[in-house]
């Protein structure tokens, strides 16, 4: 190495450059044939060939053992079951990215349905419960949520998550919330905790982002970044550790032989009920947009500014939802995986056919924003049931979905007088609890027979005869309406005697954005920005600079 | 001088600009405006609620011409921008005092 640094000094910059790309290559190339056999001493080597068709590359001296090329039957095993983690942690990670990039999707939407005066405030919002979403649930949402989950089977399960804060009632437990891996730290500094936490994080994301929806266009800032924080550390983990944690309602099933317990394969209820509801809860408490509701209490509509915006939005959801719901065995090694994604896109596609119908017999037109309304429908809904139903089960659960929508956005806007720009409550609040509840309908036996949530047996719904899996589901439909809505309510309250919820009639009809975030979202064509723009933005001087403008030589 | 201002109907501007300038006369200005006369609002759907929209998007068109040629601008313009409904739009003349060309300062008919 020492000559290389003085020839490097001596050459120009390039060829020294090339010298250490050489140098890097030669390295790695020894390195590497380290793993190969060695060939024999006598006959000289054949020259490597390359493997066109793919069928030579792999093989038995890939398998990692002492002596290459003869592994034992231990260490063929020891391969076998680093492969099974390997894959399955590969997948949950990768599909896990993919459910990240549903945040795109949901700004476009949110964007799309509202007004352009509000534009960059609404985006910021779905921007930043990304952001501190995540610090929240790293200090302590995971912890709550699956802190007492014990191993993870697909993952390794190295069983650290192992304290479940457990109550005893009727004799029984009742797992309430974790309280292992705040911070991430020592105890939990482990590679399937950390893959677990990267799945579920934006998982929580999801929910967090679908009241910034609902509450769009009227919002103060300030107060949406606290509640951001609260559900990424205490809403979302707690009803979400009853459910997928080892908590009571996942528990009902070997507690009282309700089913296998409340069964949510990849969030309907976990995720988009509880975003639904804590939305429902939200825009009650913060009132209808200005403008929305005339005297006599009808309703208004007020276009959303960009529809295609709010289509590509829908498009990048659905394409995330292959995340989503196939994500959520958090295996590839479960070949289930192809049916739940065929399920899914069979019910978004559904949901979308039959929200189009429906709207263009009621209404004289198909309407692209009921359109794609009825697309995310379709997918809210059959993100319970995915991994349990048929692909006629799966048509069927979106497409009731897609009326239900519709029915739901009109019912929350002219019944309940609830003002919710994207829909956010009837996609994901109505077809979020109607995704678990068909759930316990259509589940055909033939999934979760791995002895899901302790019970033993697949997984049943009522239509094949199994009752009380119905049962378990209303129960955990109702705890979710009532807990989520409970809690999120009072806080919403705590907040807008402590904070204000809402910015003031003069900011909300100007526009959120240059009050609240001090940016228009399109500066080039909105009012006065684009005069401040030409002139050099000299109108608003930061404090302390001169009054006048130096002087110019031209 | 005379000053001609039609509103017309958005997708009518290219026609319009079409036949004036294969007249020879060249020289408009173009603004997007909304407005509504006898044609009204109409009404569109946004999630299965029904609204008005009043002021309808209409283009301007403003150009100035010597006295002699008014009367041929506005009937290139009528003719160019008809469609023979409801909604077509209008043309306005009015007498114009003075123009100056800033870059050298010529005046009135010279410099249109």
């Amino acid at each position: 190495m020492k000559d290389l640094g003085s020839i490097a000094r001596i050459l120009p910059r390039r060829i020294a450059a090339a010298l250490v790309v050489a140098c890097l290559l030669a390295v790695s190339g020894w390195v590497f044939a380290q793993d190969k056999p060695a060939a024999p001493a006598a006959a000289p080597a054949p020259p490597p060939k390359p493997d066109l068709s793919g069928t030579a590359t792999g093989g038995i001296a890939d398998v990692t053992a002492k002596e290459v090329g003869k592994p034992t039957p231990a260490e063929i095993a020891d391969f076998a079951g680093h492969n099974r983690v390997g894959i399955n942690m590969s997948w949950t990670l990768s599909t896990g990215y993919l459910v990240m990039f549903m945040a795109a999707g949901f700004a476009l939407v949110a964007a799309g349905f509202t007004r352009a005066k509000n534009v960059a405030h609404t985006v910021s919002m779905v921007f930043m419960v990304y952001a501190a979403g995540t610090i929240g649930y790293w200090i302590m949402g995971f912890a709550l949520q699956f802190g007492g989950l014990g191993p993870i089977t697909t993952l390794g399960g190295t069983g650290v998550l192992n304290n479940e804060v457990t109550i005893t009632l009727f004799g029984k437990p009742f797992g309430l919330f974790g309280l292992t891996g705040f911070f991430l730290a020592a105890g939990t500094y482990d590679v399937a905790v950390f893959a677990l936490f990267l799945f579920q994080k934006v998982f929580m994301d999801t929910a967090n982002y679908i009241p910034t929806g609902a509450l769009a266009e009227r919002w103060k800032y300030s107060t949406f970044v606290v509640y951001s924080l609260f559900m990424s550390m205490f809403l979302y983990p707690i009803f979400g550790n009853w459910v997928w944690g080892g908590g009571w309602l996942s528990q009902m099933g070997s507690n009282f032989g309700l089913g296998h317990g409340h069964v949510d394969f990849a969030g309907s209820s976990v995720v988009h009920m509880v975003g639904g509801v804590t939305a429902l809860a939200g825009a009650m408490v913060i009132g209808p947009r200005t403008g929305k509701y005339n005297k006599d209490g009808t309703a208004n509509p007020i276009p959303g500014h960009n529809i295609p915006m709010a289509i590509l939005g829908t498009f990048i959801l659905a394409f995330g939802w292959f995340g989503f719901n196939p994500g959520s065995t958090l295996a590839g090694a479960y070949l289930r995986i192809a049916v739940i994604a065929v399920n899914t896109m069979l019910a978004s596609a559904s949901g979308a056919v039959i929200a189009m119908v429906y709207m263009w017999m009621k209404y004289g037109k198909p309407d692209p924003s009921m359109m794609a309304n009825g697309m995310l429908a379709g997918l809210v809904a059959i993100t319970a049931p995915c991994a349990f139903v048929s692909s006629f089960w799966a048509f069927v659960i979106g497409g009731v979905a897609g009326v239900l929508v519709c029915w739901s956005a009109v019912f929350v806007e002219r019944t309940v007088k609830v003002d919710d720009p994207v829909g956010a409550i009837s996609v994901h609040g109505t077809c979020g609890a109607w995704g678990v509840l068909s759930l316990g309908l259509f589940a055909d036996g033939t999934y979760g027979g791995d002895g899901l949530n302790n019970v033993a047996g697949t997984v049943k719904g009522l239509l094949y005869g199994d009752p009380s899996q119905f049962v378990a589901q209303i129960v955990g439909t109702v705890t979710n309406l009532g807990f989520i809505f409970g809690a999120s309510w009072v806080f919403f309250k705590v907040m807008d005697a402590v904070m204000g919820m809402r910015v003031s009639p003069e900011v909300e009809l100007e526009g959120l954005d240059v009050p609240e975030m001090g940016a228009h979202g399109y500066a080039e064509v909105q009012g006065p920005a684009t005069l401040a723009h030409s002139i050099g933005a000299s109108a608003v001087r930061p404090p302390g600079m001169a009054t006048t403008a130096p002087e110019r030589s031209v | 001088m005379k000053k001609i201002t039609a509103i017309i109907k958005p997708f009518k501007l290219d026609d319009v600009k079409e036949a004036l300038t294969s007249a020879g006369i060249i020289g408009m200005t173009v603004s997007e405006v909304r407005g509504f006369g006898r044609q009204k609002g109409h009404t569109e759907m946004y999630r299965g609620g029904e609204y008005t929209v009043d002021f309808l998007p209409k283009m301007k068109v403003e150009i100035v011409v010597r006295d002699s040629l008014a009367d041929k601008v506005v009937a290139l313009v009528i003719g160019a921008a008809r469609t023979g409904s409801i909604g077509d739009g209008k043309v306005f003349v009015e007498p114009l005092e003075d123009a100056l060309r800033i870059r050298t300062g010529e005046q009135g008919d010279n410099a249109l």
